[in-house]
């Protein structure tokens, strides 16, 4: 796993190589606080609820934004022969890339933290829902990334790569959705319930960490970096 | 010994076969020339022996590490120049080499010491700081072949080195590859035949997925073999020349090209064995005391030995 590093640092630093991630964090930040701000005074209360509601929203979009280049932008310029013909192995090329966005995105949440500042100084909210809330942020958007990632290795079109991530992430999501568990066979219900990343995310941010969410969390981004693993083996 | 080993590489695309059951050896201080045309296998042949593609059938071992079963090994012993030499292009030249630099194991305090080396090598000291994809295409590739020296490698592997690069630093990379051929073992493709001549002490000609020829380019127009041709023009003042030259043992036909003006006439003399002819032509011309203006004999050169070998089927 050495070689992750290089890899991890060479991604990191490309997000910054040119003004994207600074037109994205800005466009990010200032969508989520005003879309959590514009409630907060209406209602008056002091709790992030409204915000930790909106994230996987948000996320849905702006998480197929943070993946899609990191495969098709390899294969499109051609430094994928590049990359695969260096000593590097192909689980070590995966988690350098996922860590690096992994990182990116960490980087954008902790941007948010004024907002439990502002509510915290106008109020007194639950600490424990707001850690609860940003670990259920942290857990869903690595679940995402995972996702992203791995179909931008499917395509080299960066487009292609942003559609398909959104409309996949969504497709998973809503499995647990009630609308959807209305219309399915009794029996598949806690199946369905337990697949949607959404019922995991609100158990976890109403700040109740329970094992099971984590064991969820943890199998979706894993079974997806193998499922990139082996798709790029496949190419091979 | 071999320093790479290669027997019965065979891959498909779908139903076109593009390398088809290859088998060759190369040995340290060689400098093989893989020469084709388009589409001939040469880069896939290159991306297998790179672990870039995985064969169908056939395997291939590099300084003793097989392709498949040790692949890891193999990339760390070879250095690679992909066609038209891909790169990081939001990066700048240093911290691109550093990359690879840090890719290839090579130890902290070393980097500094090694990049400056290959910025010197390589003459990339003008655009030292520059993003890569503002570079033209001549140093982009210049940056690649640092890529590729920057651990030392014992194997290079370099697919059309040359091309996009304008004639002074064609003659640049080509005396480099010669100079690394020394110590090391060079495959390099090419559809440019004087490169050939000029860099390789080997060539495989490749064709449609096979070796059609190998060879140094000596041997290669042995086997091309065929008629050399002779241009003789001569005086003889009136004297029947067709008659006497084709009395030659080794001469199979000639024929008169042109009437020359002060009484010179152009023959082409089609021979076996260009050496002997060339001299018996001369005898003759002094026998018979005709002036001769012109002996020249054409050896076949690689050009049309190439044409000959992949056209043959066709």
């Amino acid at each position: 796993m050495k070689n992750a590093l290089p890899i991890f640092k060479r991604e990191f630093a490309s997000y910054f190589n040119s003004p994207i991630a600074y037109i994205y964090l800005t466009v990010y930040l200032g969508l989520s606080s005003w879309l959590f701000l514009k409630g907060f005074f209406v209602i008056g209360e002091a709790s992030m609820r409204s915000f930790f509601d909106l994230v996987p929203w948000i996320f849905l979009f702006f998480i197929p934004a943070i993946t899609m280049r990191l495969w098709a932008e390899e294969k499109k310029v051609g430094t994928m022969e590049l990359l695969m013909t260096l000593p590097i192995t192909d689980a070590e090329a995966v988690i350098g890339k996922f860590l690096a966005s992994f990182s990116f995105l960490l980087l954008s949440l902790s941007l948010t933290l004024v907002l439990p500042i502002v509510v915290a100084s106008l109020g007194d909210p639950d600490a424990g829902q707001i850690a609860g809330g940003y670990l259920g942020c942290v857990l869903i958007g690595a679940a995402y990334l995972a996702i992203g990632l791995f179909i931008s290795s499917l395509t080299e079109n960066q487009i292609v790569a942003f559609i398909v991530s959104v409309v996949g992430i969504f497709g998973l999501f809503i499995l647990g959705a009630d609308f959807v568990l209305f219309g399915i066979p009794d029996g598949l219900v806690p199946v369905f319930s337990f697949l949607g990343l959404g019922g995991h995310f609100d158990s976890v941010s109403r700040g109740v960490v329970d094992s099971r969410d984590l064991v969820y969390y943890f199998s979706v981004i894993g079974f997806f970096l193998y499922l990139n693993v082996k798709s790029i083996e496949a190419k091979r | 010994m071999a320093l790479i080993s290669v027997r019965n590489l065979t891959k498909t695309f779908g139903s076109t076969l593009a390398v088809d059951d290859i088998t060759f050896d190369v040995s340290r201080g060689e400098v093989l020339g893989f020469l084709g045309p388009n589409a001939a296998g040469k880069t896939t042949t290159m991306r297998m022996l790179t672990c870039y593609l995985a064969p169908d059938r056939g395997s291939a071992t590099l300084a003793g590490h097989d392709i498949l079963d040790d692949s890891l090994e193999v990339r760390r012993r070879v250095g690679y120049l992909p066609e038209s030499a891909p790169l990081y292009l939001d990066m700048d030249v240093v911290s691109y080499l550093a990359f690879v630099a840090e890719v290839r194991g090579i130890p902290r305090a070393e980097t500094r010491q090694r990049i400056d080396r290959m910025i010197e090598t390589c003459g990339l000291q003008r655009v030292i700081g520059r993003n890569i994809g503002q570079l033209s295409k001549g140093y982009k590739q210049r940056v690649g072949l640092a890529q590729t020296l920057i651990h030392d490698p014992d194997i290079l592997i370099l697919d059309e080195p040359t091309t996009g690069l304008d004639p002074s630093q064609i003659i640049e990379i080509r005396e480099l590859i010669k100079e690394m051929g020394k110590q090391r073992t060079v495959i390099l493709s090419t559809h440019i035949l004087p490169e050939v001549e000029a860099t390789c002490t080997r060539v495989l000609i490749i064709n449609e997925g096979r070796i059609v020829a190998s060879g140094t380019p000596q041997e290669l127009q042995a086997i091309a073999g065929g008629e050399d041709t002779i241009y003789v023009s001569v005086n003889s003042a009136g004297e029947p020349v067709d008659a006497k030259l084709a009395a030659i043992s080794s001469v199979t036909s000639v024929s008169r090209i042109t009437d020359a003006a002060g009484g010179y006439v152009r023959y082409l003399v089609k021979a076996g064995d260009g050496e002997d002819t060339a001299e018996a032509i001369f005898r003759i011309a002094v026998e018979n005391t005709w002036k001769i203006n012109e002996l020249h004999r054409q050896r076949l050169s690689l050009e049309d030995i190439f044409l000959k070998l992949t056209t043959r089927e066709t």
